[in-house]
């Protein structure tokens, strides 16, 4: 089925409604990818719910990636969000710092939230502001790291008979 | 029948008035993790007054393998047999979402023959899956006969499995690009024979429970939810369409060639177990139909796509071949260039929209993968569709919900 909204026009939508907040617009394999102020994922999620237009008011999924490399923008929260009605998704992200992994909590506007972001902070200690209980969930409570992080390998880092050059990164 | 309904409304003041009985006990009752009527390795805490479930706290993880994080350090096609893993009631679906996730990201032309040769194996999976799920509808009313009479045909799903890829419920089915072999004769003489048996004997099954006075009265109203909440809860699916709301992956976002065929979205009106069961029935039928036309449509052509550095070459070659032991050599030593970028491809599953995010960087392995596994995000619904309602209606939406332990926890 056809989508009745195109990218730049949800885009362009988005830029004149938040501005500044919008940090970049990209469209890799023709998904609308919008980067967004950390501060700001709040409104702009509950601005898609309820913008009469656009009615981007399902959310599809939330999930972190940890980027070690980058100074500052360490962790990524993405949302990946749809509307039903006009058959459009759209991929929104936002960075945080290692230093502050901390965002709003959308629970209250999506209560499917719930589950995915205590996901997110079980696998990449990101917190999310305002969740009713922010607790681990597939991990067991006394965990005290965080496995999906890219610092801890999958094998014994201290092992020494493989070497991880001649089996990919 | 309607009384459910007043409870709901009247909750806050049931769960006053129960701490006020005769003796005042609310017990809790540790519905699982171990627990035949769970069906999987879950926990729910209950707190009941008498029959009555006044909360329910859920725990989950307890079989967690840590999918994506082993997904990031295992090449492409290694991680198809991960996605097995996930609803093992219908493996095929999810191997084949992830081949698909794949092949959009590498941007590889499947042949057509490829597409309808997925989609009657698809089909069959969800035939199989609905089928567990609403016979086990039906053991947990206490009708067991349906049960033992549909898992013979069942068998007959995974003995046509068995005859494309060699195994029966861990399938890992596929290659990325295709199939590893065409399909046998044997394979359509067993189709063939599926094909005519089943609907007897499916309509025998929908006999005995669809319009079973005993039945109605068990699952009518049990475990409702609105469409509105259900779409708060990110539901998707079966789940879903019973709520009332008509959306299917199959049709939104087709993949697969699936808007070649025509087929009917069955959607409920009330989102309780019994209106989940009867999407559940329906789907099969349009399943059926689905594969009836893959089937007698089956476009000539390859069983695979012109990847070579991404398709194993056959055994033979590899032996004969320079070219071919050089691909060999290379996927399976994960040295095949994989382009950098980001792909979220949707497949409809057993249970839903299954979702697949891959962030490549251009590694042997995914940089980041993650699986929307629409079983996780609409379990945390079971709360608020349990309360108020009796033990044995709790029992029976879990199993209409059709939770299953392996995509819950990835």
């Amino acid at each position: 089925m056809k989508s009745n909204l195109t990218n730049e026009q949800v885009a362009e939508r988005l830029q004149k409604q938040f501005g500044e907040h919008i940090k970049s617009v990209e469209t890799p394999y023709d998904f609308l990818t919008i980067e967004v102020d950390a501060a700001k994922l709040y409104d702009i999620i509950f601005w898609l719910k309820t913008d009469s237009e656009l009615q981007i008011s399902f959310l599809t999924n939330l999930g972190g990636v940890h980027y070690p490399d980058s100074e500052g923008r360490e962790f990524a929260i993405v949302y990946h969000l749809q509307s039903m009605v006009n058959n459009f998704r759209l991929r929104l992200k936002a960075f945080v710092s290692k230093e502050n992994t901390e965002v709003d909590s959308i629970v209250d506007i999506y209560a499917g939230a719930n589950w995915m972001e205590r996901e997110t902070f079980d696998f990449y200690g990101i917190t999310f502001n305002g969740h009713p209980d922010m607790r681990r969930i597939l991990n067991e409570d006394s965990m005290d790291y965080f496995p999906m992080r890219k610092e801890y390998h999958l094998e014994d880092a201290t092992r020494e008979d493989k070497d991880d050059r001649f089996f990919g990164r | 029948m309607s009384n459910w309904m007043e409870e709901k409304l009247h909750d806050s003041g049931h769960i006053e008035k129960s701490t006020e009985t005769i003796d005042g006990d609310i017990a809790t009752l540790n519905l699982g993790p171990t627990h035949p009527a769970t069906h999987g390795i879950f926990q729910n805490v209950l707190k009941v007054d008498g029959e009555k479930i006044l909360s329910s706290e859920q725990t989950v993880g307890y079989i967690h393998r840590a999918f994506e994080k082993l997904a990031e350090r295992r090449p492409y096609n290694q991680i198809t047999p991960i996605t097995d893993r996930l609803n093992y009631c219908s493996s095929p679906i999810n191997n084949m979402g992830w081949e698909m996730t794949v092949e959009k990201l590498i941007g590889a032309e499947i042949p057509k023959r490829v597409e309808y040769m997925r989609v009657i194996i698809m089909e069959l999976a969800r035939i199989a899956d609905h089928l567990v799920c609403n016979s086990v509808i039906g053991v947990d009313t206490g009708a067991l006969t349906g049960f033992t009479y549909v898992f013979q045909e069942r068998e007959k799903i995974y003995e046509l499995y068995e005859e494309v890829c060699g195994a029966r419920l861990t399938t890992n089915i596929g290659r990325i690009g295709g199939f590893e072999r065409d399909f046998s004769p044997t394979f359509y003489k067993k189709l063939d024979n599926f094909l005519k048996t089943f609907p007897k004997v499916f309509n025998e099954f929908d006999s005995l429970l669809s319009r079973n006075r005993i039945f109605m009265d068990r699952t009518i109203g049990a475990g409702p939810i609105s469409a509105q909440r259900a779409l708060d809860y990110s539901f998707v699916g079966p789940n879903l369409r019973a709520a009332g709301v008509d959306y299917d992956v199959r049709v939104m976002n087709p993949y697969s060639s699936y808007e070649d065929f025509d087929f009917i979205v069955p959607v409920g009106t009330q989102g309780d177990t019994y209106d989940r069961f009867q999407v559940r029935q329906e789907e099969i039928r349009q399943s059926l139909r689905i594969i009836e036309q893959a089937y007698k449509n089956l476009p000539e052509g390859s069983y695979k796509a012109d990847i070579p550095e991404f398709y194993l070459p056959p055994k033979e070659e590899v032996y004969n071949n320079m070219e071919a032991l050089i691909y060999h050599f290379k996927i399976v030593m994960g040295e095949t260039p994989i382009p950098a970028g980001e792909v979220y491809h949707s497949v409809e599953g057993g249970n839903g929209e299954l979702g697949y995010y891959l962030i490549s960087d251009g590694g042997r392995s995914p940089y980041r993968l993650q699986f929307r596994r629409p079983c996780f995000i609409y379990y945390q619904a079971y709360p608020e569709m349990i309360t108020g309602q009796n033990i044995s209606d709790a029992v029976l939406t879990l199993s209409s919900m059709n939770v299953i332990a392996g995509e819950l926890d990835a």
